[in-house]
């Protein structure tokens, strides 16, 4: 393939207070393509989806991961998600007396700033944000809220994916955000993400069930156990692994020698 | 220490010599027992109880320049119309070093009975009024600063709405310090009474124009609240960072009146307010709030007493502090709960935002209950910026400053949401967000 990866991560090793989670990954994700990353509690998953976001708490001891070809892993959190990255929290955080509409024009503005864009104007962004929330079947009493102060689950991770459609990432990655959905928010969610799937951007997807992909249908499965992905496949992998079970894959892993 | 009390008292007679025939109303009689006081009580040290945290020997070091008549300044119309609040307003009173400035001012019409005015006027007409009004003022507490500011009574706000008027917008009085040449001193009085079933909104803001030197603002403001009125009361210091200000507010209610007080301190190099109110009535509610932001050097200290005097009162209190670098915070919350101020409802909180490890709060709380059936709380927090918090904003591309300024104005929030006014809100939030980007 003559394009360049939208995500390269290369012999990945990232410990939390001195105890190592990830022990090598290596993945590569190409535009227009949604990789799913599966794997049982404490694999390691959310804290790639940490790590690649900059979350300070984790620190990367060696490897690589490169967005579009550029070193991720110096920039700060802000500067890397001015380069496109999004991370859709799986506790998004709530935050009283921020107002919702104030918070997303700041963070529009200045992923717009940082790509030599004109900021919008109150109406410019008024116009923006309420043409994302008809997509994604969004209401406006969202926008006069504190930023998912209050918030049902559902609530809180339909509006990380409206943050995703108003900032329009190149990577997105999407932190368990089937975990504590109803199976009618689950469809809205994954609703919302398809509609923002295009040729241009990528996704990952960490999940701990394959129901979500029954929804989202991934390009490559890949299932991450203890620190390491140990099987790569097609979307008929979580298929298998929603049939058998993580012991399936773990005996797996002793085979490879994981573990 | 009573040696630095020379200076003013030196200045009194310069005083004396400016009122001419003035000085034979039963009125400068007040004036002149008020100096006495003062120049027994001198000026506090660290030693007295009240002041044990604010050291203001800088300020009692500072030799400032009375001015005793008005004087020519150089603020025109359209400078003075940028600075400030510049919402809609009924009336908008500009005084300029402690004098009123009609050129600077806009009055609006006033309904039957209702004044809107400047002290000095009312004083020329009626001085019996103003010293009755004055002497209405109760010292809880042996207060030099205000024994000073009635001895240089001079000018102020003067604002009389009669029983069952509302005035709907709200009445701006700006007070400019200007120091170009040399440090200043204003002792401004500002008297208002709402009537009984009368309402008023009334905005305090003090800011300074030009000039390095500093000016001490030693304002005493006192509203009276008729039964069943209501008076929102919002106060904003905004003043240049050599400054000094000690700010009096006093507040009696009647029978079912409201008192809403939101005093918002973001300037000056020292800053002490007192603000009281007396629930004089049964049914009287007073809500006193207040945010104080303290940077470099800064100091802040708000010294707060509710005075429960009458059965069947609420008073909410939530004073909120953001202090940063070497800033630091005073907060004292003195609650009285009277032996007939049964079914008593007080609520006292004072939340405090530390943004660096040098910043320091000292909160006290105190309450003297002779009641037995009241409810009375309170609490007092220190706490920092979340991590998580400041992940996810950063996370959506906002910086790292941005993100702190964010983050540091939703706690002060809680506060400004509470001003019955969007347009102020607006200009609060826009101060606010200003002071804490830098």
């Amino acid at each position: 393939m003559s394009q360049q990866p939208i995500l390269e991560i290369r012999d990945l090793h990232a410990s939390v207070e001195g105890k190592e989670i990830l022990k090598g990954i290596n993945l590569t994700v190409n535009p227009g393509e949604v990789h799913a990353i599966m794997g049982p509690n404490g694999s390691g998953k959310s804290t790639l989806a940490q790590v690649l976001a900059g979350h300070k708490a984790y620190e990367v001891t060696s490897g690589k991961a490169l967005l579009r070809g550029n070193d991720l892993l110096e920039l700060d959190p802000e500067e890397r998600a001015r380069e496109g990255v999004f991370l859709a929290f799986q506790y998004p955080v709530e935050l009283p007396g921020v107002n919702s509409t104030y918070f997303l024009k700041a963070a529009v503005n200045a992923v717009r700033k940082h790509r030599g864009e004109e900021e919008l104007d109150a109406a410019d962004f008024l116009a923006l944000v309420r043409q994302k929330m008809k997509v994604l079947d969004v209401g406006e009493a969202l926008l006069r809220r504190s930023v998912n102060e209050g918030f049902s689950g559902g609530e809180k991770k339909r509006n990380e994916i409206f943050q995703m459609a108003v900032l329009e990432p190149t990577l997105a990655i999407l932190d368990e955000t089937d975990s504590g959905l109803d199976i009618d928010a689950l469809r809205v969610v994954a609703d919302g993400v398809n509609k923002l799937r295009s040729p241009e951007n990528a996704m990952v997807l960490v999940t701990h069930y394959q129901r979500l992909l029954e929804y989202i249908v991934p390009d490559v499965v890949h299932v991450l156990y203890k620190g390491r992905i140990i099987k790569s496949g097609g979307k008929e992998l979580a298929l298998e692994l929603e049939e058998h079970g993580y012991d399936w894959v773990k005996e797996h892993a002793e085979e490879v020698g994981v573990g | 220490m009573h040696s630095t009390t020379e200076s003013f008292l030196k200045n009194f007679a310069l005083l004396e010599h400016s009122l001419n025939g003035e000085s034979e109303l039963p009125l400068h009689q007040l004036r002149r027992r008020s100096l006495e006081r003062f120049s027994a009580l001198g000026f506090p040290t660290t030693r007295d109880e009240d002041w044990r945290f604010t050291n203001i020997a800088p300020l009692a070091a500072t030799h400032f320049r009375p001015v005793l008549l008005p004087e020519p300044h150089s603020i025109t119309p359209a400078q003075a119309a940028a600075i400030g609040y510049a919402g809609q307003s009924a009336h908008r009173l500009v005084f300029v070093n402690g004098h009123f400035a009609p050129g600077l001012s806009q009055l609006g019409e006033v309904g039957n009975g209702v004044a809107v005015g400047n002290l000095a006027a009312v004083i020329k007409a009626d001085a019996g009024v103003v010293e009755q009004f004055i002497e209405s003022l109760p010292a809880t507490r042996p207060d030099p600063f205000a024994a000073l500011n009635t001895a240089f009574l001079r000018d102020g706000a003067f604002i009389s709405v009669p029983n069952g008027s509302i005035i709907q917008q709200p009445i701006h009085l700006l007070f400019i310090g200007a120091a170009p040449s040399e440090a200043t001193v204003a002792h401004l009085r500002n008297l208002i009474s709402v009537g009984a079933n009368a309402q008023a909104t009334i905005i305090e803001e003090y800011v300074s124009v030009g000039g390095g030197n500093p000016t001490f603002t030693n304002p005493v403001t006192q509203i009276a609240a008729g039964e069943n009125a209501t008076v929102n009361h919002y106060r904003i210091q905004h003043e240049q960072e050599s400054g000094f200000h000690v700010g009096t507010f006093h507040a009696t209610l009647e029978r079912a009146s409201t008192v809403n007080s939101i005093t918002f301190t973001l300037g000056s190099a020292i800053v002490r307010n007192n603000t009281n109110a007396v629930l004089g009535g049964p049914g009287a509610h007073c809500t006193m709030d207040g945010v104080y932001l303290a940077n470099g050097t800064q100091l802040v200290d708000n010294h707060t007493t509710l005075d429960h005097a009458a059965p069947n009162c609420t008073s909410h209190e939530l004073y909120k502090g953001v202090l940063n670098d070497r800033g630091r915070g005073v907060f004292s919350g003195r609650i009285i709960v009277r032996q007939d101020a049964q079914k008593t409802d007080s609520k006292q909180s004072n939340r405090n935002l530390l943004l660096s490890d040098t910043a320091i709060i000292d909160s006290k709380p105190q309450l003297e209950i002779f009641a037995d059936d009241v409810k009375c709380t309170h609490g007092a927090t220190i706490g920092q910026l979340s991590d998580e918090s400041l992940f996810y904003l950063r996370a959506r591309g906002i910086g790292l400053a941005q993100a702190r300024a964010i983050l540091t104005y939703a706690f002060a929030e809680e506060v400004v949401e509470h001003i019955a006014i969007p347009e102020l809100c607006d200009y609060l939030e826009a101060l606010l967000n200003t002071r804490l980007e830098h």
